[in-house]
């Protein structure tokens, strides 16, 4: 039986790796593989995968060793769905092959992943999902459209959840896969959206070839896998210290502070308000981190999204308004695809517009309020008219 | 603005929930609604009885004193547990204005011999600065003409039950005044269970404690910064008790809170509790530390607590439906407490003005 590291030990491997590949003299990509294979991508995943079985919370410390070192990072922000969410669900559901071959390409960045759950006529009711995998012999056919696909036109893979069995209940007939976005039936279309990029994509599917291999967990499992990938969307969320003033709020008070001329009383009673309100969520995050670390994870983190959607839309506003003349421009309706999502770049009036999505994207706030309803708080579940009808069946 | 390094421990320690429990246990048995309001409409608005069992019985009204002075040498923290419980209960006992808001005039003023008395319970304090001035702001003053002391003091939150009151003066000192020397009348208050009384001074005589201003700012803003938690006691009743309710009464054959409209209200409430509990916490560890960062610590927790505590009460007249109207049903000593609160020690717009200059985000001139 091998000893969990603990933090001297982590220290210890990570100044080895160090002197082993030292930043300065190595490729990046041949860091990150070395980094993998040290156990030193994410400490609590098992040896082997990247990881040496130790607590969770000590991956800081080999993060702080790192970057003293200025080691390079895996650029987590351009991977996040593929760390976030395709990872957990591949560890908890996979082949041994299906870990082997995914987790390392997926922690270095050199695969990109993107999800392929949210359909036109599936968003909040996500279960009732059309999208259809038919089996033919080693493989399954695929045929459907995803929305709202950030990264598919980078993608390598895709997380995908298809409905295999169309006769039982909704959550009943989904099973999960690894799609191929290089597969020729794949083809991703930009979703243009009101600031003008289009961060999103729509993907087609038109039969599509997925080797049951590339299952990810039992057929007809698939809405308790895809639980793993949601639920730990909402882990990741939590956890991170901001500083004061270190959100959407930081851009309108430094205006505030630099332009006296653009100040009302109106407009600084309001700002006054959002930073009270802004510093208390921030507070909020930081007791959830601290409950995090002394292992008391309470049910608060469930409130975070909603208020910071909330925050974000009504700061931002603010921050237009106080613009004025310059509030009536825009900076730049150019159609582009980013990379990478920033909710506080650029001007106002893309932060404005931006945020609208914060109350839409991954579980819109009306359905969280349910949700913390429900969960938290012990309220009867909505009516479910659709439990015991078949996905065939349904009202669409 | 960049934070400072010092982030309060926002959380409860093991002693603290114990604390908590303790409290809890003694007011289950001690305070119950029916008696509070019963109460109210007597000439003893204020417990005694119990106050006897917190202060005398678990010395809690010395959580802020120094051992060596006869106090428990406990912090901000523990006095913020204990309020929160109070506020839970709409407790009728002078703890916050005693306990925290006098004992830390007394504290400013080093008076150690009274300091002793009010924490040991032997005696009840009051500061004779009307309950809505704010730190910062102005108070009256009564007359000092040699040594005896003239004037009328209004707004004086527990007064009726104080043995002894803290009064400015116009020389600058704070005096103690004996309650026997004053005349103390009860005001008809919105605040049922924290009474106020004009105290009408007539040639009293007074011992100086003191300078007044330090002492009375000290004071008011650990009252500002500790209430919060009172309001996040009441704001977990008013949750709670009307959660409970709604999955209890069934109205088209289907229990009330099931309606989506009201879980959302009642979602949102717990979303404005959870950041409350941040806020509150995050000040009475700022004051239990003496941070740098209190003052502003305070005033955020102020700015906020107010309107969650009065939107808590107001959703919980209003989701009990009828019997929310009722003088019997307890919703409406919170709706009364949790209102004047958000006027006590400053209102939440007061405290906004004043992160305005600690913030450095000035209002246009």
């Amino acid at each position: 039986m091998t000893v969990t590291p603990d933090a001297a030990e982590l220290r210890r491997r990570t100044q080895e790796l160090l002197a082993a590949h030292p930043p300065a003299d190595t490729g990046r990509l041949d860091f990150l593989k070395a980094r993998f294979d040290a156990g030193l991508a994410w400490v609590h995943y098992p040896e082997g995968l990247g990881g040496l079985g130790a607590p969770r919370s000590l991956q800081a410390v080999v993060d702080a060793e790192l970057e003293a070192a200025d080691a390079p990072d895996n650029d987590p922000r351009r991977i996040g769905i593929g760390l976030g969410m395709a990872a957990p669900t591949i560890l908890g559901f996979g082949t041994e092959e299906q870990k082997k071959r995914f987790l390392r390409p997926l922690w270095t960045g050199e695969e990109v992943w993107c999800q392929l759950f949210s359909e036109p006529g599936a968003g909040s009711d996500l279960a009732a999902l059309g999208t259809r995998a038919v089996r033919d012999g080693d493989d399954w056919v695929v045929n459907g459209q995803k929305v709202w696909t950030s990264s598919a036109h980078l993608a390598r893979w895709a997380i995908l959840i298809a409905r295999t069995d169309p006769e039982v209940p909704k959550h009943r007939g989904i099973t999960y896969f690894v799609c191929d976005m290089t597969d020729p039936g794949v083809e991703v279309r930009p979703l243009r959206q009101i600031t003008g990029e289009a961060e999103f994509n729509e993907v087609f599917l038109t039969d599509v070839r997925i080797p049951d291999a590339h299952r990810l967990g039992e057929i007809g499992d698939g809405w308790r896998v895809a639980q793993t990938t949601l639920m730990n969307e909402r882990v990741s969320i939590g956890g991170m210290r901001i500083p004061r003033e270190g959100g959407m709020i930081g851009p309108v008070a430094k205006t505030w502070r630099e332009r006296p001329e653009l100040r009302t009383h109106d407009l600084h009673q309001r700002l006054l308000k959002l930073w009270v309100e802004a510093e208390v969520a921030r507070l909020t995050g930081e007791r959830l981190r601290q409950q995090l670390v002394a292992g008391q994870p309470g049910p608060e983190g469930s409130g975070m999204k909603l208020a910071f959607a909330r925050l974000n839309q009504e700061i931002s506003g603010l921050e237009v308004e106080l613009r004025g003349e310059e509030g009536l421009s825009y900076d730049d309706w150019t159609m582009r695809r980013p990379e990478l999502v920033d909710f506080t770049g650029r001007d106002a009036g893309y932060r404005y517009l931006r945020s609208k999505g914060n109350s839409i994207e991954g579980g819109t706030s009306e359905v969280l309020l349910n949700i913390v309803a429900e969960r938290v708080l012990g309220l009867p579940a909505e009516p479910r008219t659709d439990k015991d009808v078949a996905w065939k069946d349904l009202a669409r | 603005m960049s934070s400072t390094s010092t982030q309060p421990d926002l959380l409860y320690t093991e002693e603290e929930e114990a604390l908590r429990a303790a409290v809890r246990g003694l007011l289950a048995d001690h305070c119950d609604a029916a008696g509070v309001i019963a109460r109210t409409e007597t000439d003893t608005p204020h417990d005694m009885s119990l106050w006897k069992v917190l202060s005398d019985g678990m010395g809690l009204a010395g959580l802020l004193v120094p051992e060596e002075l006869g106090g428990q040498g406990a912090s901000h923290r523990e006095a913020a547990v204990v309020l929160e419980e109070l506020g839970r209960s709409v407790a009728p006992v002078p703890y916050l204005t005693s306990a925290v808001v006098a004992t830390e005039a007394l504290l400013a003023c080093g008076t150690e011999d009274l300091i002793t008395e009010l924490a040991g319970g032997r005696a009840i304090g009051a500061l004779a600065v009307a309950l809505n001035v704010a730190t910062g702001g102005a108070y009256r003053l009564v007359r000092q003409e040699n040594g005896a002391l003239h004037g009328e003091l209004t707004a004086v939150a527990d007064a009726a039950c104080a043995d002894v009151l803290l009064v400015p003066a116009d020389d600058g000192g704070l005096y103690a005044v004996d309650a026997s020397a004053v005349t103390v009348t009860p005001q008809v208050s919105l605040d049922l269970t924290r009474p106020l009384a004009k105290v009408s001074l007539d040639g009293a005589p007074g011992r100086l404690l003191g300078d007044a201003e330090p002492a009375v700012q000290r004071a008011l803003r650990a009252g500002a910064g500790l209430l919060a938690s009172e309001q996040l006691g009441l704001t977990d009743w008013c949750l709670t008790e009307t959660v409970r309710h709604l999955k209890d009464r069934k109205q088209f054959n289907r229990p009330v809170g099931g309606f989506q409209a009201l879980k959302h209200r009642l979602a949102q409430l717990w979303l404005e509790s959870v950041n409350l509990r941040a806020a509150a916490r995050n000040a009475a560890g700022a004051l239990a530390t003496g941070s740098g960062d209190t003052d502003l610590a305070v005033a955020v927790a102020q700015a906020y607590a107010a309107p969650v505590a009065v939107h808590a009460a107001e959703e919980a007249v209003q989701l009990h439906g009828g019997i929310g109207m009722t003088w019997e049903h307890p919703a409406h000593l919170y709706l009364k407490r949790a209102k004047a609160d958000a006027i006590a020690y400053g209102t939440a717009g007061g405290h906004r003005e004043a992160l305005a200059g600690l913030v450095d985000l000035p209002a246009p001139s």
